[in-house]
């Protein structure tokens, strides 16, 4: 019987040395382990055995049914590894097939420009206010010591809608407002970014609507060398910490005096290129010491408050730090230069 | 303002300073140089030739053969200049000369005879054609006689020059004048300043007994000086000031006009030349032009006069337009022999409205306009004089016969030094102040840090403090300012609530898959009242235009931001971008008057516009087209984040689908609406299907509350019920979903819509409607009893209100 029992261990384990499928496994485990397999057989014959023959054949009996369930279990796990890795290799993928797109927005570069400033002054204490598009005269220029008939109104040709009524050439009425609505007894300090209109005919460098951002403090005791202190953050902030900054004297009807506010050229840094015209500096905005007039029309007193102003167009500086070179793009809204600027 | 540096030499000390470095130091106090011109740096090597021999070319009638001395050697040079002569002194550019352009001049033969070199124009030579004297247009330049033959012709022409372009802000009008600029540069340089001779040898006869002066309106023109000079003898001015004035953009045309237009450019003083046997009277009456009077300017144009024209008149017309332009009838000719001169001072708001009513802009008018210095008006009629004599053979007869009600005094600004370090932030000494003010030329008295200063009239500009601490402060260097932080107490800058939910909204519709526009506020008259939602258009009496529009494109302002957006959708479309989803926040401008006085109101509003595609995957053959629900979805999703319930509505609107567009409403107020563009309007921008929406951020924005509240995360399971109803196929799901939410009583918690079918399966006219129902108590665990009698209640109400059928 023992011999019957080893030569069915061999014959078992053979056979599932050669089974190719699971089902093949299956059919032996039925075959050898099964309740009508030989080896129950075998242990069915054991009555006839001696008594100290059963124990010793019992236990083999065992023996050959755990190894070749073993055997069975491990060629099972073998062979369901080979076949996941055979189905797996089928659902293999070109990886270098375009995925699934997302559809993304994004902001207007003018947006994300005026943003960035507005940002960069609420860090310097400065809050936002904003106003009306279409300004009373009154607003827009003679409480900016612009009176009817004043020359400097010609620089800036406006849209009237009537005598007194216009669509803002600058921001600054906004600021007129503020200093009006804080009744001259307390600081001032804000920005008004908006849109502003000019009878301009729309080509590379001109466009009859565009953005500007003006900022005023007043306070007691402001110096212009405040506002030089912090025309350079900005600057530095915005145009990197390798620029540096020069005031040149100008003039505005609203500031005295007056500034404008140059950065060294990025392209040739300084050395003169043809983006800065060989100067090696390219001017940014204008800005000065508010002028008395403008204070006391606003209901503060001269004698007690002053201040500094400034503005800047976001459209030039966009230009100026991207190099659009068209103005006329902020506007017509083509998508292929929207998308360029989408910032994460 | 163009500054020739030639001619600037003759009153400051330039000669240590190169262009550049005088241009740069000038725009760093105040003034900007806007470029610099040389004006011969091409050229070289051409000098002054005598033309020994001029005769006929063999072979050519339009060419002449000359033998040219130059100096140190003889040329034989062919020309084909009409004005060539035998004797004349010209321009010779020599073998291996170059001229503007990089033209080289080399030997060549012309129709077989030697040509060493070319006799020049002045275009030649690089001046432009508008400013070329008219004698020497056609043909070559011919210097005076007495010329010296082989020197520097580009020298003798001023063509070795830098010219500077100044660009004047409008308070430097002192800086319209050379000598203007030459006391800026002493200022800069600190080098003294010479001025030019204005005295000159009248003779016995007095200018009085020939001419009187009478001004009407003293206001308008408070002083009108004459003067009188005999004999003079019309020709060419000297080469000197011919090219000075050509530097400056000026015309040369003879020696009398050209002195005016010096003396213009030298000071700064406008002046005018009467030919005086021409001007018809021995008396100038200056007054307002008589109401419909009709005089013929110098420019030959006939010129129609109003009482707000200021004229000089010879008691009977008028014979110039004052602070203008002459009148054609007394001009200088080339047989004026008795000139009539005029320095006067005009009041700047009537020459700028003579100059605006004609559309004359003249170097004259400009100086006017601005105010010209009190104090310069005589003393400029006094060198032209000067020049007159010396340079046209005048005889300038005894006295100025004047008006004078010309206020002339100095303005007074009183500074201390440490008012002006306050202002400044920095740390300038009594002297430092002392020796800008000597510097600029300003008469002071000091006492200690006292300034009392007299400002010069040159300098109109300045009458207060400020002025003198930006006088100061450019003198100083604004680069020598130092960089401070204002000291004042600070405060927290920062968004408002509004501002902040602004960016917020506009960082959903980006995050939604929209990108930001920023179309045109000023639209066409049509396209302001399109598709304007019926919340604005019932608000809006009428649309705001531009009173003097520059175009009708650009010419009222929008209600709506849709129809400029769709013409930007338009535009891309038009360049083979056809999948775009775009929104706008932005202000419409809503007026509620018939005849607009005040101020429209400016709405915030935001819109958007979407057409094409959404979200293609082309090689997975997915491909959604954007449709009325993908927009409903983004509007709904702004709501969900302002935490607002609207309701939505059929709404008919001119521009808009008819049976694909909704009104949107909150509680009872309408705030816009969302749908497809109409056909029609589609095709006229040449879309194809587009869906818009647009809503009232005003409202939005005015019931938004901001108070995050924390809602307890539930506890006890919910349950989910579906419902499928048969119903008409007219019917709105969103009024079944009302009915069930108020039938099925407080667990009903959400309602939503998975499925709607039409089809086979059903009854003509009728559609299926699947809702799952969403049960739930944050306090206990539901009984499935509860639930299927509220289930059970929906059921009836939906049958009593719908008709509505359990689908089977």
């Amino acid at each position: 019987m023992k011999e019957r029992l080893q030569a069915l261990q061999a014959e078992a384990l053979t056979k599932v040395e050669e089974a190719a499928t699971l089902s093949d496994l299956q059919d032996i485990r039925v075959a050898y382990l099964g309740k009508k397999g030989p080896i129950t057989e075998v242990l069915r014959g054991m009555g006839k055995l001696s008594k100290e023959e059963r124990p010793v054949i019992g236990e083999l009996a065992n023996k050959v049914r755990e190894t070749i369930a073993n055997e069975l279990d491990a060629k099972k796990e073998k062979l369901e590894a080979a076949g996941l890795e055979k189905r797996l290799e089928k659902e293999t993928l070109d990886v270098t097939l375009p995925g699934r797109p997302v559809q993304v927005g994004g902001p207007h570069l003018l947006t994300s420009i005026v943003e960035e400033i507005e940002d960069l002054f609420i860090g310097m204490g400065f809050e936002i206010k904003e106003g009306p598009e279409v300004e009373t005269d009154y607003y827009n220029f003679e409480a900016l010591n612009l009176p009817k008939g004043h020359p400097a109104r010609d620089m800036q040709d406006s849209f009237y809608i009537t005598e007194e009524l216009l669509m803002r050439t600058h921001t600054s009425p906004v600021q007129a407002r503020t200093m009006g609505e804080y009744k001259g007894n307390k600081p001032v300090k804000m920005i008004c970014p908006g849109k502003v209109y000019r009878r301009d005919t729309d080509d590379a460098t001109h466009s009859h609507q565009f953005t500007q951002v003006e900022g005023l403090y007043v306070d007691k005791n402001v110096r212009m060398s405040d506002l030089k202190g912090v025309l350079n953050r900005f600057a530095k902030q915005l145009f990197g910490e390798d620029r540096e900054i020069r005031l040149r004297p100008s003039f505005f009807p609203f500031t005295e005096p007056s500034v404008e506010m140059d950065i060294s050229c990025k392209v040739c840094n300084g050395e003169g290129c043809s983006v800065c015209k060989g100067t090696g500096w390219i001017e940014i905005l204008g800005g000065g010491m508010v002028h008395p007039r403008v204070l006391e029309m606003a209901g503060y007193d001269p004698k007690v408050y002053n201040g500094f102003a400034f503005g800047m167009g976001p459209e030039r500086i966009a230009m100026l730090k991207y190099g659009v070179d068209d103005i006329r793009h902020f506007y017509t809204n083509d998508v292929r230069f929207l998308q360029q600027y989408h910032k994460a | 303002m163009f500054v020739s540096l030639n001619w600037l030499k003759n009153y400051v000390d330039i000669d240590n300073v190169s262009a550049e470095e005088l241009a740069e130091k000038i725009t760093k106090t105040g003034i900007e140089v806007e470029g610099i011109e040389y004006v011969a740096e091409q050229s070289s090597n051409v000098v002054v030739g005598y033309v020994k021999e001029c005769e006929k070319h063999p072979n050519a009638d339009k060419l002449n053969l000359c033998q040219v001395d130059v100096g140190e050697e003889e040329l034989q040079i062919i020309c084909g200049a009409p004005n060539i002569a035998h004797g004349q002194k010209v321009a010779v550019a020599k073998p291996g000369a170059v001229l503007p352009g990089n033209f080289k001049i080399k030997k060549a033969k012309l129709r077989g005879v030697e040509s060493n070199g070319m006799i020049c124009s002045l275009q030649e030579l690089g001046i432009e054609e508008k400013y070329v004297p008219k004698e020497y247009a056609d043909g070559i330049f011919v210097f005076p006689e007495d010329t010296e033959v082989g020197a520097d012709a580009l020298s003798l022409l001023n063509l070795d020059d830098a010219i500077l372009e100044l660009g004047l802000t409008p308070n430097r009008s002192d800086a319209l004048s050379m000598l203007g600029v030459a006391y800026e540069v002493a200022a800069i340089l600190d080098v003294p300043i010479r001025l030019p001779k204005e005295d000159v040898e009248q003779s016995r006869e007095q200018a009085s007994d020939h001419v009187s002066v009478k001004v009407d309106d003293p206001d308008l023109n408070p002083y009108y000086g004459a003067f009188v000079i005999k004999d003079i003898k019309v020709g060419p001015s000297p080469l000197w000031m011919r090219n000075y004035l050509i530097a400056a953009g000026i015309r040369p045309i003879n020696n009398v006009v050209d002195i005016t237009n010096y003396v213009l450019l030298e000071y700064g003083q406008p002046l005018h030349a009467f030919d005086y046997d021409k001007f018809g009277s021995k008396e100038i009456v200056v007054q307002r032009a008589k109401q419909g009077e009709t005089m013929q300017t110098l420019d030959d144009q006939e010129r129609k006069l109003s009482s707000d024209h200021l004229v000089i008149t010879n008691g009977n017309e008028p014979t110039a337009l004052a602070g203008v332009m002459g009148g054609a009838n007394s001009e200088v000719s080339n047989d004026t022999k008795t000139v009539l001169l005029e320095a006067a001072y005009f009041n700047p708001a009537a020459v700028r409205t003579a100059s605006k009513d004609f559309g004359l802009r003249s170097e004259s008018s400009n100086r006017f306009e601005k105010g010209v210095d009190p104090n310069r008006v005589k003393r400029a009629g006094l060198r032209a004089c000067q020049l007159l004599s010396e340079y046209a053979n005048g005889t300038v007869l005894h006295g100025v016969v004047e008006f004078d009600e010309l206020d002339k005094k100095e303005a007074e600004v009183a500074i201390t030094t440490s008012k002006m370090n306050e202002r400044l932030g920095t740390d300038i000494s009594n002297d430092q102040i002392g020796d800008i003010l000597r510097k600029l030329n300003f008469k002071y008295e000091q006492d200690g840090e006292q300034f009392s200063i007299q400002v010069p009239t040159r300098r109109q500009d300045i009458s207060i403090f400020e002025d003198m601490v930006e006088e100061v402060a450019r003198i100083y260097g604004y680069d020598h300012l130092p960089y401070t932080l204002p000291q004042g107490a600070s405060q927290a800058g920062g968004l408002t609530e509004l501002q902040q939910l602004k960016r917020e909204v506009k960082h959903y519709f980006e995050g939604a898959g929209l990108m930001e526009t920023i179309t045109y506020s000023l639209t066409s008259k049509d396209r302001a009242t399109l598709l304007v939602s019926p919340e604005v258009k019932e608000s809006a009496v009428t649309s705001v235009e531009l009173a003097m529009p520059m175009s009708e494109e650009h010419s009222t302002l929008r209600l709506s931001i849709l129809p400029e957006m769709l013409a930007s959708l338009s535009y891309n479309v038009a360049r083979k971008q056809t999948n775009l989803a775009y929104y706008e926040v932005g202000t419409v401008f809503v007026s509620q008057e018939e005849t607009v006085t005040k101020q429209p109101d400016e709405k915030l509003r935001v819109s958007g516009a979407l057409t094409g595609e959404w979200l293609t995957h082309p090689w997975q053959q997915e491909k959604k087209e954007v449709d009325f629900f993908l927009v409903k979805g983004i509007v709904e999703g702004l709501f969900n984040k302002l935490n607002i319930v609207a309701d939505y509505k059929h709404l008919k609107l001119e521009g808009m689908h008819p049976g694909r567009t909704a009104q949107i409403l909150i509680g009872d107020v309408p705030v816009g609406f969302i749908g497809q563009v109409h056909p029609t309007l589609q095709n006229n921008f040449d879309l194809k299907d587009t869906y818009v929406f647009d809503l009232d951020l005003d409202y939005l924005f005015s019931i938004y509350e901001n108070e995050p509240s924390f809602t307890k995360i539930p506890r006890y399971p919910s349950i989910t019920r579906d419902i499928a109803l048969v119903v008409d196929e007219n019917l709105n799901a969103g009024d079944v979903e009302t009915t069930i939410f108020k039938a099925g009583g407080p667990l009903v918690k959400e309602v939503q819509v998975f499925d709607v079918y039409q089809g086979e399966h059903l009854e003509s006219g009728k559609k299926s409607l699947a809702f799952r129902l969403l049960y739930l108590d944050p306090e206990r665990t539901l009984k499935d009893e509860e639930v299927e009698e509220s289930y059970q209640a929906i059921l009836t109400a939906v049958k009593d209100e719908h008709e509505a059928e359990l689908r089977g």
